[in-house]
């Protein structure tokens, strides 16, 4: 077996009493889709906040490329590429959205002044592959649909050369034709070889897209299968027996 | 706003906020010069109105990043209070004995260091606000009281004056640049706003973005350099009283000719302020500091996902208050010639009125500083137009009062019908 492309290993992180994520090891491989399932509360999104940077863990280690890498903030994760799309889709709403696509690092000038001119250029080129009817680079990201927000989420994780991605919960507020297009994208991205880590509530949406899916319940990891080895039912009855009907067998 | 003048105002792209705002300007004084029976309009009221804004439209300009980032600074006239004080002390008290009386250093030393005690008390209330997270309301208001205790402090009470000759030219009708500097910064002000037009305009069509039609490009030009010439034209037709010049002729022995005239031009405490609004207005948009200032007022948990330190943040724009305070207390305590324990009293009420009036939203993430700045032009049209028609004072503070309210709901009103929350 290859190197994973990044690995989470034996990784705890308490909030007060409570163990919100406890001794969970996860991996992603190149071009592979991994999802994570469970209930609210089951400690998806704190694990991969502290993939992202916005938690720090209290045990355990995170390796990509096989090498071991501290992951103390946001900007430490974009270092090692890895982009993270929020469910709250993080977005700053009064500004327009190539300020928010470059936000935390923007373009300059040879004065080191924010040169908005560029930042717009280059925000219309990769919103012309990701999502061709988006014209309203001007307006402030408040005034627009859910998917276009979404957009400009995306775009931000992709722009950077993203390896490794998040993507938490991101077709939870879109509609059916712009959940549609996420799907296209993910696939898209997936082929060109980024690891892929998605959260979704969708058990369908994530056999569909994901390679293998990792299911958590108070926090621990019940098991990692790959889709084609279980069927709806098994990954229902692991979200909500806490149980993997596989192992029990 | 419909038919052919909306449609003007679109394509010139001017914001609608910033034209409501000159025209609730002149409506004002358009009232007082009437009620006044005409000495509202005149070049030297316009000179004296705008003397007396300088000082608060300075802080208002950083009043906004501090509102914008969803803080506030009630500690600012406190503050302006204290340091102003302590400038006097140093200028009058301890710098004459080292240096000697009127050395040209002593203004330069006491303003650095009043700059450098108002970043660094700033710095401390912004420490306390992002690191410790106290509340701003709370560390300003303990600043409040703090700083104008301490003011009390350092001078038991008393005035200090006269200050440094040359410090006070930083303040008043006795520090003005006259009619030919006034001319020449005009002509320079006019050929850097046309180089930045066309810079603007040529940037644009390089990336292929739409740009305005050319006559739009002329007229809006052509608007700038009237608006700065225009008050050029006001400052330089104010003139020295015959008193004044004849005393100032006796002063170096010489009989002053038949006839002669002298007008002021910009005074250069209005020059601080034209620097302050370019400076202010360019970190606002141009720089990357600004920038977060504005993603953290919009969305603080967005702001940190993406690397920016908040915490340092909030440092550095209490810390930008601080020293633009001091700024504020150079124009203040030089344009009265002494400093009191009262100086800069109400400061902060007036200064945050004027952010708000301006356009700057309480609840963060957006405001202007020209809004700011045309927000204390506004008040300070209303305050001393009050006095000149002899409203007692009490009434002006009802007004005023009633004024801010009444600008805030037009404001909400405003974001309503734009869809600018």
């Amino acid at each position: 077996m290859s190197t994973p492309l990044l690995e989470m290993r034996n990784i705890s992180i308490h909030f007060g009493g409570i163990k919100a994520v406890d001794d969970v090891s996860i991996d992603v491989m190149p071009g592979e889709v991994v999802g994570l399932l469970g209930h609210n509360g089951a400690g998806k999104s704190t694990l991969i906040k502290i993939l992202s940077g916005a938690y720090k863990k209290d045990a355990g280690e995170i390796f990509v490329d096989g090498k071991k890498v501290e992951i103390h903030s946001p900007i430490d994760a974009r270092s090692h590429n890895i982009e993270t799309i929020y469910q709250t889709l993080a977005l700053s709403d009064n500004l327009d959205a190539a300020s928010n696509l470059f936000l935390g690092r923007e373009i300059t000038t040879k004065f080191g002044l924010v040169d908005d001119t560029a930042m717009e250029a280059e925000s219309r080129k990769i919103m012309a592959r990701l999502n061709p009817n988006f014209q309203r680079f001007s307006e402030p990201v408040r005034s627009l649909s859910g998917g276009q927000r979404q957009s400009v989420a995306i775009a931000r994780a992709v722009y950077f050369n993203a390896r490794i991605l998040i993507m938490d919960e991101p077709t939870a507020a879109l509609g059916v034709h712009e959940t549609a297009m996420v799907a296209d994208l993910i696939k898209e991205l997936k082929a060109q070889g980024l690891g892929i880590f998605l959260i979704s509530h969708d058990t369908r949406e994530m056999m569909d897209l994901c390679d293998r899916v990792s299911v958590m319940k108070n926090g621990q990891l019940i098991g990692t299968e790959r889709v084609e080895d279980v069927t709806e039912d098994d990954i229902l009855s692991m979200i909500i027996m806490g149980k993997n009907p596989k192992k029990a067998a | 706003m419909s038919g052919g003048l909306g449609n003007l105002i679109k394509t010139l792209q001017i914001d609608t906020r910033l034209l409501g705002m000159i025209g609730a300007f002149i409506v004002i004084s358009l009232v007082f010069h009437v009620a006044t029976g005409g000495t509202f309009l005149t070049p030297r009221n316009l000179f004296t109105l705008t003397l007396q804004t300088a000082s608060v439209a300075v802080m208002a300009t950083g009043m906004v990043f501090v509102i914008v980032t969803r803080n506030i600074d009630l500690s600012i006239g406190s503050m302006l209070g204290i340091i102003g004080m302590l400038m006097g002390v140093i200028q009058v008290q301890i710098l004459p004995d080292i240096l000697g009386f009127g050395n040209p250093a002593i203004w330069i030393i006491t303003v650095v260091l009043g700059l450098l005690l108002g970043a660094a008390i700033g710095a401390f209330q912004g420490w306390l606000i992002g690191y410790l997270v106290i509340p701003s309301f709370i560390v300003t208001l303990g600043g409040l009281l703090i700083w104008r205790g301490g003011a009390w402090w350092v001078s038991k009470g008393t005035t200090i004056s006269p200050l440094d000759p040359n410090f006070i030219m930083l303040g008043g009708a006795s520090g003005t640049i006259g009619v030919t500097a006034s001319w020449a910064l005009a002509i320079v002000g006019s050929i850097l706003t046309i180089i930045f037009l066309i810079n603007t305009r040529r940037k644009h069509i390089s990336h292929g973005f739409a740009v305005k039609p050319v006559w739009a490009e002329y007229a809006l030009g052509a608007i700038l350099v009237g608006a700065i010439c225009g008050i050029t034209a006001i400052m330089n037709a104010y003139l020295v009283p015959t008193r004044i010049l004849e005393r100032r002729f006796a002063a170096e022995g010489l009989e002053m000719p038949e006839g002669y005239t002298e007008a002021y031009g910009f005074p250069i405490s209005v020059l601080i302020v034209l620097f302050v609004t370019i400076a202010m207005t360019i970190i606002a948009k141009k720089t990357r500091f600004g920038r977060y200032v504005f993603a953290m007022g919009g969305n603080p948990d967005a702001a940190e996902l993406s690397g920016i330190n908040t915490r340092m943040l909030t440092v550095k724009v209490f810390a930008l208050m601080g020293a633009l305070t001091a700024i504020a207390a150079v124009i203040a305590s030089a344009r009265l010639g002494s400093a009191g324990s009262s100086l800069g009293e109400l400061d902060e009420l007036r200064v945050i009125a004027a952010a708000v009036i301006g356009g700057t939203a309480l609840a963060g993430g957006v405001g202007t500083i020209y809004g700011a700045i045309l927000g204390a032009l506004i008040m300070q049209a209303l305050v001393s137009g009050m006095g000149m028609v002899g409203v007692d004072s009490p009434l002006q503070n009802m007004i005023v009062g009633g004024v801010l309210i009444l600008a805030v709901w037009i404001d909400i009103i405003y974001r309503r019908k734009t869809g600018d929350a």
